[in-house]
């Protein structure tokens, strides 16, 4: 037995230092495979099974034996950072409708609330609002640079070509006061190359929509289909307790100060929602309010924050890949977390980016699946945090770094006018975790995620603003609910339960606002995610909230190392349910976790 | 001259089983890629296709007999269990009941012991017995190394007490071929369970999308 595990163990040390020699002399596996020294699939696989990837899985070392599978090594920054594609508009054919068109292959839904208020109508063109149409598919994708010789692996992405491939992550550029409709085909594969499922309910996180058009994991349809989802770009407070304000003398629906800047959108298919954003169903969703001169999207204009090609949005998404094939690998039993080896971004391992000397906005999202991040700049120069969550802060913060929860935005400026050419500047990882539980909240040494190689000096219309944008008003609340998150049985469980899709949990009356209490702990932390309204923390542990956590929010972190390294206990929210009707979820977004249960789903009544 | 030398050090560093092992190429050199199963070999290796005894005196391969191609409901329990186990039998047994002709069919169910010592096949049998388990539902157990490597590969710590164990509340549903697996609390209803299970099922029922009380527009 134990000489058994240090043969084994010793083989497989001789084997990854021939992997490392093959990459080292240039042989890449595409050659050996040729040669017919590799045999593809079989090897460590064939041997120890999926389970001793030690990076993600907190039980590799459980089996007292030295192995620790690593992902196949890189050659860093020799990628470069895939710039987000924008979605073209498009004209809908068939045209959209207020019902699902089920006879064209739409996914039965409810009606869409508020058709004719945003752009729909009956009769042609039915829609005339701004329309966009992406496909979900298989595509083939290479991860690594080319030198390291490691296979492409099959993904799951969106397109907005029904045959050919985006060059990255899609982003759709909208506009407040423009709606939208964005029709989705699920035109993924059975064959799953070892995890996902080919049924889909995208998640536009987190626009404030109705529940037909939200995404909710029990809404998912299958290939072969589609679905409209209806996206109006107005502010919360529309139809209840703001039908218009008024900022820079323009007057708009909803309040102005709910206006939110970067969204995302991704698959939400329940108990596999993980799987699927890990498999690459990620899209950003980047919102301009120019209607009342605020987030632009032109630096010469409103709050003149760095735009067009200097507003480049970042996902993200840490990964391991299989030692022998190279293909991209998720551990299907895992319901700690999954930490990945290789830092991706914006779907390329460890890329670098070429900026000129200017400053940047940069909009930083965890895609998790369940990795905090806490990002410096390698010359120690701060970032200029400019939101939360995708939601403009009330006022610009200097950070020497940022933390981010799994889903959690940020939007930043970097500044690089006073860098030299030639100069070499990372954006780093420092947050300790070692498994997927949570950070342990140590800062230690440095990973280097993305290599900004600095160029000529360009022309900078942008500005730091100082002033961003005030927080909403808080009006009295109705009613005050608590929410315990925890673990009962190997079971994440709210309040005790387990989720139930016959079950609602609350009744929230529409147009009221409420106070919820969360708590959790014990060893984990949780990244609630509320759909539907961004929230204001009022407290944690009944005290003051740190500075940038003073802002509009869709995720808390809650438990360990929620805030620095301490457990934050108690955290209070107020929270609103205006406009619209129906179910929506609240859950955890270390999405492993939310995949097993720790979700409830609240109905707003009349 | 390096790619040589990496080359002879190749030829020289073999693991018995599997990889790394020379092939000799035909003198019209191909440049196919030697045959590989990637899907067959990965699906293979999820799983330990260790030796185990069924609770009807039963010898089976735990891959190859119980997984490899199926739809399979697993659950793990052990027979002096006081707390969660009755629980979940119970309402496996309500399972097994509403899926009818399905289960050893289309459907295979197994409840592996994490108490091998214990639950030997007899033990099983008689729990099984008192639960009115029909066929096409398999108890399981084996020796103590193949249960834990059983458990491991089920994300369990097998260094945790039977009792202990925070697998007990939970079953896999899974579509063996097709790669789909997810998990459900065994505190779900029987309806709950098949509903998950049919929702991944290539044709089967659906949540309806349709069906939310909207009140108003």
């Amino acid at each position: 037995m134990p000489s058994d595990r240090r043969n084994m163990a010793k083989a497989t040390g001789r084997y990854m230092q021939e992997i490392r020699d093959i990459v080292k002399a240039g042989l890449s596996r595409r050659e050996l495979l040729r040669m017919g020294l590799v045999s593809g699939s079989s090897g460590l696989l064939a041997l120890y099974g999926m389970r001793h990837f030690k990076p993600y899985w907190g039980h590799a070392q459980l089996l007292a034996n030295e192995l620790e599978l690593h992902s196949p090594p890189n050659t860093p920054f020799v990628d470069r950072l895939p710039i987000p594609q924008e979605v073209q508009q498009t004209q809908l054919n068939p045209r959209p409708t207020k019902a699902a068109n089920t006879n064209a292959a739409e996914a039965a839904r409810p009606d869409h609330q508020y058709w004719k208020d945003f752009g729909g109508s009956d009769t042609a063109p039915g829609f005339t609002g701004v329309q966009y149409e992406i496909f979900e598919r298989a595509v083939e994708y290479d991860f690594y640079p080319d030198i390291d010789g490691v296979d492409p692996s099959t993904i799951w992405t969106f397109c907005d070509d029904p045959r050919q491939n985006p060059t990255g992550p899609l982003r759709i550029n909208a506009y407040y006061g423009q709606p939208a409709v964005v029709r989705i085909h699920n035109n993924l594969p059975k064959q799953n190359n070892g995890f996902g499922i080919n049924q889909t309910s995208t998640h536009l996180h987190n626009g404030h929509n109705a529940s037909e058009s939200d995404g909710d994991p029990t809404h998912f349809y299958d290939a072969g289909h589609f679905k409209d989802y209806h996206y109006p770009n107005v502010r919360a407070g529309f139809a209840s307790t703001h039908p218009t304000s008024t900022l820079n003398k323009h007057t708009v629906r909803g309040d102005v100060r709910e206006t939110m800047s970067f969204l995302w959108f991704h698959d939400h298919r329940f108990d596999f929602t993980a799987q699927n954003v890990y498999k690459g169903l990620v899209g950003l969703y980047t919102l301009f309010s120019d209607d009342i001169q605020l987030d632009t999207g032109d630096e010469t204009t409103g709050l003149g924050l760095p735009s067009g090609a200097y507003d480049i949005p970042m996902v993200f998404a840490d990964k391991v890949f299989d030692p022998t094939t190279g293909e991209l690998f998720f551990d299907l039993f895992n319901i700690d977390g999954i930490l990945g080896d290789k830092y991706t971004v914006n779907g390329k391992i460890q890329p670098y980016l070429y900026v000129e000397r200017r400053k940047y906005r940069f909009r930083l999202l965890n895609g998790g699946p369940s990795r905090v991040y806490e990002f410096f700049l390698s010359n120690g120069k701060p970032f200029f945090q400019l939101s939360n969550d995708g939601n403009l802060l009330p006022r610009t913060l200097q950070r020497q770094s940022i933390r981010l929860g799994v889903a959690e935005r940020v939007d930043v400026i970097v500044d690089f006018s006073n860098a030299t050419k030639g100069d070499k500047i990372y954006l780093q990882n420092r947050l300790e975790q070692v498994d997927g539980r949570g950070p342990t909240g140590k800062i230690i040494a440095p990973t280097n995620i993305v290599e900004f190689r600095v160029g000529d000096a360009a022309q900078d219309n942008s500005k730091i603003p100082d002033t961003l944008l005030a927080l909403p008003d808080r009006r009295p609340t109705v009613r005050s609910r608590r929410w315990d998150f925890g673990r009962s049985g190997g079971e994440w469980v709210i309040n005790g339960e387990l989720f139930d899709p016959d079950v609602i949990r609350a009744f929230p009356r529409q147009n009221t606002a409420e106070l919820w209490t969360f708590t959790g702990g014990n060893g984990w932390q949780h990244p609630v995610h509320i759909h539907f309204e961004e929230f204001q923390i009022l407290s944690r542990n009944g005290k003051a909230v740190p500075v940038d956590e003073i802002a509009r929010k869709d995720m808390i972190r809650i438990g360990d190392s929620a805030v620095g390294t301490e457990n934050t206990g108690e955290a209070q929210i107020f929270f609103q349910f205006r406009d619209f009707l129906g179910d929506y979820p609240m859950h955890c977004h270390n999405i492993v976790h939310e995949d097993h249960s720790m979700m409830v789903r609240f109905e707003i009544v009349p | 001259m390096h790619r040589r030398a990496v080359l002879g050090t190749l030829i020289g560093a073999t693991l018995g089983s599997a990889t790394l092992v020379p092939r000799h190429s035909s003198s019209g050199s191909t440049t196919e890629k030697p045959v590989t199963h990637p899907a067959a070999d990965r699906r293979r290796s999820r799983f330990p296709n260790v030796p185990l005894r069924t609770h009807e005196h039963q010898e089976v391969r735990f891959y190859d007999d119980l997984i490899k191609d199926k739809t399979v409901l697993i659950n793990f329990m052990y027979t002096a269990c006081q707390g969660a186990c009755p629980l979940t039998t119970a309402t496996l047994v309500q399972v097994q009941h509403a899926l009818g002709e399905r289960v050893g069919r289309d459907i295979f169910m197994y409840s592996i012991s994490v108490d091998p010592e214990h639950d030997t096949p007899e033990e099983l049998r008689k729990y099984a017995t008192r639960f009115e388990v029909q066929p096409g539902w398999l108890f399981l157990t084996g020796t103590q190394a193949d249960i834990a490597q059983i458990r491991a590969g089920f994300g369990d710590n097998p260094r945790l007490e039977a009792s202990q164990s925070n697998h007990l509340s939970v079953i896999r549903l899974g579509i063996e071929p097709l790669e789909r697996w997810a998990g459900c609390p065994t505190w779900s209803t029987p309806q709950t369970i098949i509903r998950y299970l049919s929702w991944i099922e290539p044709n089967g029922p659906r949540p309806d999308g349709a069906n939310l009380r909207i009140m108003r527009n």
